[in-house]
């Protein structure tokens, strides 16, 4: 029986490139270096899940931009039915929509980016996020189903735990909130264990130790 | 970003960045006197471009003769 691959970008590697049609004109990846960007894709336009997430993102985007951060909406619709749609939730619904939405009909940025579950939907990018950071690398992808909406909470939790550990060189323990202690990682030779104990870290054994920062 | 109507007139945000340019900036730069996204100032920027109303000189974005004939 044939079978086909869709391969998909990895955390870590670095961003595929594209150039595509959005609801604010032809955007390319690359117009992004030097802020984060958070790229999701949603099921179809006019739907209700999709419309309280795209609400959900357009009420924390003061928030995003304060962390640097841009959000960049896909769905295999187009540029007509992303604008009817935006203007319809700001009619409707009260919430303006200030971040591109791309059109991506010819499925091009939902087959580079591994967006598309075949075996949930042929014609629907699933609920994909992508989080890529300022020099263009992919640091995090959450995928979600087309019928359960997504917690954008976490999604900005996400963006600062990510910021976090790229300034201060720590990792972020479960649940963590800005203000938190934080992970110190772990000593990686028998010295440093040592000396890591006589350190002011609040310390449980020598392999977990947190701080404040 | 598109810069020009159908009907050969300048959108809005074009107006805004034309203005601008009259004297040379980067996009950086750009972004932060008309207070727009970097993302869409080098979009526009691009899209300006092609459509020979700015033009690049030592990483400076300026008007050309063509834009200022268009902001008129």
């Amino acid at each position: 029986m044939e079978q086909t691959i869709h391969s998909m970008p990895r955390i870590g590697d670095l961003a595929p490139q594209f150039e595509i049609a959005t609801t604010h004109g032809t955007l390319r990846l690359e117009d992004y270096k030097g802020s984060w960007l958070i790229l999701f894709s949603h099921p179809a336009d006019f739907t209700p899940v999709c419309t309280t997430e795209f609400m959900a993102f357009a009420n924390l985007y003061d928030e995003f931009k304060k962390r640097n951060t841009e959000l960049l909406g896909l769905s295999i619709d187009s540029v007509y039915s992303h604008i009817a749609w935006v203007r319809n939730i700001e009619e409707k619904m009260g919430v303006k929509i200030k971040f591109p939405v791309i059109a991506d009909l010819n499925k091009e940025v939902a087959s580079l980016y591994g967006m598309m579950m075949p075996g949930e939907s042929k014609t629907e990018t699933s609920r994909a996020v992508f989080v890529i950071d300022p020099d263009q690398k992919i640091r995090a992808i959450i995928y979600y189903p087309l019928a359960t909406g997504r917690n954008m909470d976490e999604i900005l939790r996400l963006i600062d735990a990510l910021q976090t550990h790229d300034k201060y060189k720590v990792a972020t323990p479960a649940n963590w909130r800005p203000g938190d202690d934080v992970i110190v990682p772990p000593p990686n030779t028998q010295e440093m264990a040592e000396q890591r104990v006589k350190e002011k870290y609040e310390i449980k054994d020598w392999y977990f130790a947190k701080k404040k920062l | 970003m598109a810069c020009v109507n159908p009907d050969g007139t300048l959108i809005p945000s074009a107006v805004t960045i034309l203005n601008a340019l009259k004297t040379a900036h980067t996009a950086e730069d750009l972004a932060q006197i008309v207070q727009q996204p970097l993302f869409k100032i080098r979009s526009g920027l691009r899209n300006m471009a092609e459509a020979k109303l700015v033009e690049l000189k030592d990483d400076k974005y300026i008007i050309t003769d063509l834009g200022l004939q268009k902001l008129k």
